[in-house]
């Protein structure tokens, strides 16, 4: 196991030299928040990620929850870490001050989040999810439930779940059957069985609170008759603690490829009494600014897992000796160390490449957020708040896809040993793998971004998002130094907006066509996004080594990444724009009962 | 009530590897993570405890170093220190003319104690303390694992090689923190949030009347020697003729 080291250089120069965050702090009203308070934070959530939640790590995954008499018990360790979590005040961090929370601007959820995840991925969710239920409460409940639920949910004290999945209903709500009948006290009665439930029930907290969607009698068949409920597990008393019980338990715990330490839960409601959030019947749309924000936590957890795994890969190929190196290798050594290797280096910078333009895209979709909150010009909230519709499936299927493959080349970099349980490198891609899952199936958002996000709002999201990359792109335009860059960037773009146009005239007449091009213009729209990533990444690091730093190497190493990024990996996009163009005949053609 | 005056030196953080600077002009500095020095976290943390205890009213953290250790001073104000000066120094800082500046501060502030950590990990001196104490002409207790008042005395017990020691100083003293005393706390996201609003001073060595003079030259930096590769012996009597040969013995 390599001890996790939170990478705060890659991290300052996302923020800083990349995204300007303090200028954009300054733009939604935050001068405060400038990039020596953004460093502490930073700084102090590296400590705390590093020295307390990165040990529980090993321990929830080898022992992973228990479940025992209905009672989840969560692995050694967590506890006391998650204590100390809420007690520090990071729970808080971005809750509205309002409820005791530290009113940061939700981006720093990208960064600090990042730290935490990487740490323990498993831990994370406990409190992950609660920040979802915190911005859904925030904006649709009623105000006494906001007063009563609020305080203890952003502070940490309690947690909160999100229930959709049932046995039969996973992707498609719209076959959901938990039943929710008025009691004519103003409340309604909850009943049916959730799967799936993450935090579901643990033993970090006093109470949970269950945000679950069913069906009022008489509602619409489908996803227009769905509704949200706020569904304690203990009912709060006359003092706001928890009280009695409120027919809500556990049924079991799931056992799984990894997240070990993360309790999955099937939760039986029975009789449960639950507060109708937002109106009868819009359900859905409520959970939605949850699903959103959540979305983005789970690119998170691609690209802080891949970071683990690449820092094991580095570290393991700069002491592992086999072979020699081509050109002839270190005297005196029985064997080179493997990162002289060709193949090895190509894996690490596959890694390295992915990484780094992962977390670039990734809090560049998490400053919309901030933008499309408190932007003070309102042409500015829309836009933001457009560019995070479209960037939104992008993060969560690009960055966890992404996940995987970083960390399964990390197995890969250990060879035989990489695929033993001590290095550790396995639980990253065990952890991962659930990431391209849950919230949405990659496969799904790919729908979502090329069906309702580019043709549903008629090309206009795309354009957005083409016009932010052809600014890049004219900003750049004639600089030599970049000729290996910004040429090629602009090149991709205009294939880019063109196939989306070939796809969308095909797709007015079949209606295969959207489902059978979506993966591939979800990762094609991926790779162009990174591409601009790194032609910025080339853009800044030229000039930073104008200025001849003392730390050369750092921009040095950027732009050989770059370089790699461009030469190496994006001849992906091509693949993809060619299946693209193969339209939807050749997956469709096989008829279902002839597969075998 | 009591003051404290806690130095907090800006060094290279310990989890990065040192590189010397290719002409030998000293170590690469640039784009590397600094922190403060751990004994002096341990320093602030004991003042801290101090105050929580109610022995002690106000906490000074005080580093010398170039404007970016302001971000060191706001970490130990987030920490919990009431304000922070910063005097303004480019370039290594040296034990005696940190051990000057301290001295000076002391005079202005007249803290009933000032602690520092033993030795600061990049140079390793442990020197400020101690003199720290000879100018300011006030007891010291260096190495200190465990500190008590009694009245107007500090009890102090220090880790010497032959096992424990306690002494017991007059106030005001410079106690220098050692690596038993406690462990540091974790910083509270809240309290980094308040500790932009604490002040934090900036002056200089000029305005402070220190002689920013040493007698002591760093002539060259180099990195260590690359370790060789190492030998195994027999038994002890070849260990004995291989230290012999080296004329190790
Ligand atoms: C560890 C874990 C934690 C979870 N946590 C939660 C939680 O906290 N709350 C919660 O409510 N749920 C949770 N889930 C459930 C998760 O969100 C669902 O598993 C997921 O949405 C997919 O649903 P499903 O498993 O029923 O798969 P299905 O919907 O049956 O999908 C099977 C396959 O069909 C594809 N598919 C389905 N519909 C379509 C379509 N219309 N077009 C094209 N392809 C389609 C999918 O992409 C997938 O490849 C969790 C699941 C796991 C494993």
């Amino acid at each position: 196991m390599y001890p996790y080291r939170a990478p705060l250089r890659e991290i300052r120069f996302t923020l800083h030299e990349i995204l300007h965050a303090a200028h954009h702090y300054a733009d939604i009203g935050r001068e405060d928040l400038n990039a020596e308070f953004i460093d502490s934070v930073l700084e102090e959530a590296a400590r705390f990620a590093e020295g307390v939640v990165a040990p529980t790590n090993e321990a929830g995954d080898r022992i992973g929850v228990r479940f025992e008499d209905g009672q989840v018990i969560t692995p050694p360790g967590f506890k006391d870490a998650y204590e100390r979590f809420v007690e520090a005040g990071w729970a808080a961090l971005c809750g509205p001050e309002e409820f005791g929370g530290q009113g940061l601007p939700e981006s720093f959820g990208g960064p600090v989040g990042e730290l935490f995840v990487s740490a323990n991925m498993s831990w994370k969710m406990y409190s992950g999810l609660t920040d979802s239920a915190v911005l859904c409460l925030e904006r649709h409940a009623p105000e006494h439930l906001k007063q009563l639920y609020l305080p203890k949910m952003v502070a940490g004290t309690w947690t909160g779940t999100m229930c959709l999945t049932e046995s039969q209903s996973g992707t498609d709500l719209g076959l959901l059957r938990t039943r929710a009948e008025p009691d004519g006290e103003g409340t309604y009665r909850i009943n049916g069985t959730k799967i799936f439930i993450t935090s579901g029930e643990h033993d970090l907290t006093g109470n949970i609170v269950h945000l679950v969607l069913a069906r009022l009698p008489d509602a619409p068949a489908g996803t227009r008759g769905i509704s949200l409920f706020l569904v304690p597990k203990y009912l709060p008393d006359a003092a706001g603690e928890p009280g009695e019980p409120n027919g809500v338990s556990c049924g079991r715990v799931e056992e799984k490829m990894g997240i070990h330490g993360s309790a999955t839960c099937v939760i039986n409601f029975q009789n449960a009494r639950g507060w109708l959030i937002g109106e009868e019947n819009a359900g859905l749309k409520c959970m939605f600014v949850m699903m959103n924000h959540a979305r983005l936590w789970v690119g998170l957890q691609g690209l802080a897992q891949a970071e683990r795994s690449l820092q094991a890969s580095l570290a393991y190929a700069r002491e592992r000796r086999q072979g020699r190196a081509a050109r002839g290798g270190e005297a005196g050594t029985p064997a080179d160390l493997i990162i002289l290797h060709s193949d090895v280096r190509r894996m690490l910078l596959t890694q390295k490449a992915l990484v780094e333009g992962s977390r670039i895209l990734t809090y560049f979709a998490g400053l919309q957020m901030d933008k499309a909150a408190y932007h003070p010009d309102p042409e500015e909230r829309r836009k933001a708040g457009d560019l995070l519709a479209i960037l939104t499936p992008i993060v969560k299927s690009f960055v966890t896809d992404a996940g995987v493959e970083v960390t399964s080349t990390g197995i890969q970099v250990h060879g035989g040993h990489g695929y033993i349980r001590e290095t550790g490198v396995e639980q990253f891609l065990r952890d991962t793998r659930i990431a391209c899952i849950y919230e949405g199936t990659n496969g799904v958002q790919a729908l979502d971004l090329l069906g309702r996000k580019v043709l549903g709002s008629g090309g206009q999201l795309a354009r957005l998002l083409g016009g932010l990359i052809g600014a890049f792109c004219q900003n750049h335009a004639g600089y030599e130094e970049l000729s290996d860059y910004v040429p090629r960037l602009a090149g991709l773009l205009k294939a880019w907006s063109e196939v989306t146009e070939r796809v969308a005239q095909r797709a007015a007449r079949d209606p295969e066509e959207v489902g059978a091009a979506a993966v591939d213009y979800l990762q094609l729209t991926g790779y162009l996004c990174l591409a601009w990533c790194w032609a910025k990444v080339a853009a800044v690091s030229i000039a930073a080594l104008k200025r001849e730093p003392a730390d050369r190497g750092f921009y040095e190493a950027k732009l050989a990444t770059a370089r790699f990024y461009f030469t190496r990996l994006l001849p992906r996009a091509d693949a993809h724009l060619d299946a693209l163009d193969a339209g939807a005949e050749p997956v469709m053609a096989l008829a279902a009962e002839h597969f075998g | 009530m009591r003051k404290i005056l806690v130095g907090v030196k800006r060094v290279i953080d310990y989890n990065v590897r040192i590189r010397v600077k290719p002409d030998g002009t000293g170590v690469v500095t640039d784009g590397v993570k600094m922190s403060i020095n751990p004994f002096d976290e341990i320093a602030l943390e004991e003042a801290l405890r101090m105050r929580e205890r109610g022995e002690a009213a106000e906490i000074i953290a005080v580093c010398i170093g170039p404007d970016d250790a302001q971000q060191q001073l706001r970490t130990a104000l987030a920490m919990g220190a009431d304000r922070a000066i910063l005097v303004k120094h480019d370039g290594p800082v040296d034990p005696l003319v940190a051990a000057r500046t301290l001295h000076a501060i002391a005079q202005k502030e007249s803290p009933a104690l000032v602690i520092v950590g033993k030795q600061a990990i990049d140079d390793d001196a442990a020197q400020t303390g101690p003199m720290l104490a000879a100018l300011w002409d006030r007891p010291q207790a260096t190495f200190a694992s465990k500190v008590e008042f009694k009245g107007e005395t500090l009890v102090v017990t220090r880790e010497v090689d032959a096992g424990l020691e306690t002494d017991e100083v007059d106030l005001p003293a410079v106690i220098t923190a050692d690596l038993r005393l406690n462990e540091p706390r974790y910083v509270k996201l809240p309290d980094i949030m308040k500790a932009k609003k604490k002040p934090l001073d900036v002056t200089d060595l000029a305005s402070l009347g220190v002689d920013a003079g040493s007698p002591a030259q760093v002539v060259r930096w180099e990195p260590p020697a690359q370790r060789q590769k190492g030998v195994m012996v027999k038994d002890a009597a070849e260990l004995v003729d291989m230290l012999k040969k080296k004329g190790l013995i």
